[in-house]
């Protein structure tokens, strides 16, 4: 039954912490970081006036707050936390523990550019820099999505075949500082439909002793890092079950590629995040004079959609990818390349263009994104591209 | 050790049976290991009060001092405490 819905007035950073009110979980342990701030302010002050059960860990770095959330979860609590840019950075060692000791801890990231030199504004360097991490990601381009999928990722992580940790990501201030309308479920709907945590191997559970984090050489490593491939290959199925379930909670679809107007698009552009919104803007304007344009938004990064990309993409005749952050691979952004190696083996392939884009919180407005079809127009009519990958916005 | 596949183990790395550390024999490595010369040793326990490891064992019926080769790791300083000297390291043959 669907839940009964309120609109609130919420910034991104509000809509993490309101679904985390209502998800309640057991402990909390974060370090303040702009523009990710907010999110664990908001939520402290639900803890301080009794609205949620959990344990809140104040810790003096990111460092102690993933390990703290390490051992919390470790523990059989249901963990939270939530960081930014060089919070993330600082984490990063206990990042990659979390998800190879399998541990379903959910982490907003509100993304920001990654020093140096030191900037607060918003590009995806922090997250893009840990898609080897085993984490699952979640983009999302407003605060609506934030909330709903701040829910959903509880289900996913914990599901048991997968239990592993899951990052959901909105940009820094353009997403987590604007206030818009959010719609929001009722608390005892939300609390029912993430239920009571039963964690597989708590080390509370004095009757059933486990040992957490023991020396793995040459003999198992290996085989504890394919556990974790294979649990990632059964992601796709599972969020695709939680967005149908929260789907008749909430009212609102979700899926792992959202397209806009993709249907006999000729032209396309792949983005993330708030530059979804502008592009969808741009589309219409575009549909309107009767260009035949779309956008596709892979909110599912890790694991990466590659063979469900690849189809869509195929029926295009030019895609831009839109990076919001550089790989310094010289073969463009880490969207583009990874977009690229998904369709080697996609017949027919469209031309595949670069653009990145708003790097340190840089403005991306829509006569940019209108350029970039413009290139794509010209690169269709021509047959091939005529600048591989381009700095949109950059002063030449 | 059996070496298991990664379908057959516990995922994360996590050990579910307690006390397991009884199974992991650690002596493998050492280069030198110490002989107790019977014949000398008056089981003053000196090299089982000073083994690092408590790889030296002490059976009170017999009055008998043995090293446990299965944790020994050769570092020989039975071999220097012995008030006897009746402890040599002796190259580990493999």
């Amino acid at each position: 039954m669907m839940s009964k819905q309120k609109i609130t007035a919420l910034a991104g950073t509000g809509a993490a912490s309101e679904a985390m009110r209502q998800i309640n979980p057991d402990v909390v342990a974060a370090y303040p970081i702009t523009p990710q701030t907010e999110i664990v302010m908001k939520f402290s002050e639900f803890v301080g006036d009794g609205k949620v059960d959990t344990e809140m860990i104040p810790v003096e770095s990111e460092h102690s707050a993933m390990s703290a959330c390490v051992g919390a979860s470790a523990a059989g609590a249901r963990t939270m936390t939530a960081t930014s840019a060089n919070g993330l950075a600082l984490m990063w060692e206990i990042v990659y523990i979390a998800a190879s000791q399998r541990l379903p801890i959910v982490m907003p990231v509100v993304n920001r550019a990654l020093s140096g030199p030191i900037n607060i504004h918003c590009d995806h360097s922090d997250t893009m820099g840990t898609r080897e991490s085993g984490w699952i990601q979640i983009y999302c381009e407003n605060g609506q999505e934030v909330y709903d999928n701040v829910i959903c990722a509880i289900r996913i992580a914990e599901n048991k075949k997968v239990l592993l940790p899951v990052m959901v990501m909105q940009d820094g201030f353009i997403t987590s500082h604007a206030l818009e309308r959010v719609s929001i479920n009722e608390d005892a709907d939300v609390r029912k439909f993430v239920g009571e945590y039963k964690p597989e191997f708590p080390l509370l559970d004095i009757d059933k002793p486990v040992t957490y984090g023991p020396l793995d050489l040459f003999d198992y490593y290996f085989e504890h890092k394919r556990q974790q491939s294979d649990a990632l290959t059964r992601v796709p199925k599972v969020i695709d079950e939680v967005y149908a379930e929260y789907k008749k909670l909430s009212g609102r679809e979700y899926r792992r590629i959202e397209t806009y107007k993709a249907d006999g698009a000729e032209l396309a552009v792949i983005a993330l995040n708030s530059t979804v919104g502008t592009a969808k803007d741009v589309v219409d304007e575009l549909r309107e004079k009767g260009v035949k344009a779309g956008v596709v938004f892979p909110r599912m990064i890790r694991p990466f959609p590659g063979e469900e990309l690849g189809e869509i993409l195929s029926k295009f005749k030019a895609v831009a990818v839109l990076d919001r952050s550089e790989s310094f691979s010289s073969q463009g952004g880490p969207l583009f390349c990874e977009v690229k190696a998904a369709l080697y083996e996609t017949n027919p392939r469209p031309l595949m263009m670069n653009g990145i884009y708003g790097l340190g919180g840089r403005e991306i407005n829509p006569e940019q994104i209108m350029g970039v079809f413009d290139d794509l127009g010209k690169a269709a009519k021509a047959g091939k591209i005529a600048e591989k990958v381009k700095y949109i916005g950059v002063r030449d | 050790m059996s070496e298991k596949s990664w379908k057959e183990i516990p995922i994360g790395g996590k050990i579910l049976e307690a006390g397991n550390a009884r199974e992991y024999k650690t002596g493998g490595w050492k280069t030198f290991r110490p002989e107790i010369d019977r014949s000398e040793c008056i089981n003053c326990l000196f090299c089982w009060l000073y083994c690092p490891d408590m790889a030296v064992t002490h059976d009170p019926v017999k009055n008998e001092t043995a090293v446990n080769y299965e944790y020994c790791k050769g570092c020989g300083i039975c071999e220097q405490v012995c008030p006897k000297k009746c402890i040599k390291m002796v190259k580990e043959e493999r």
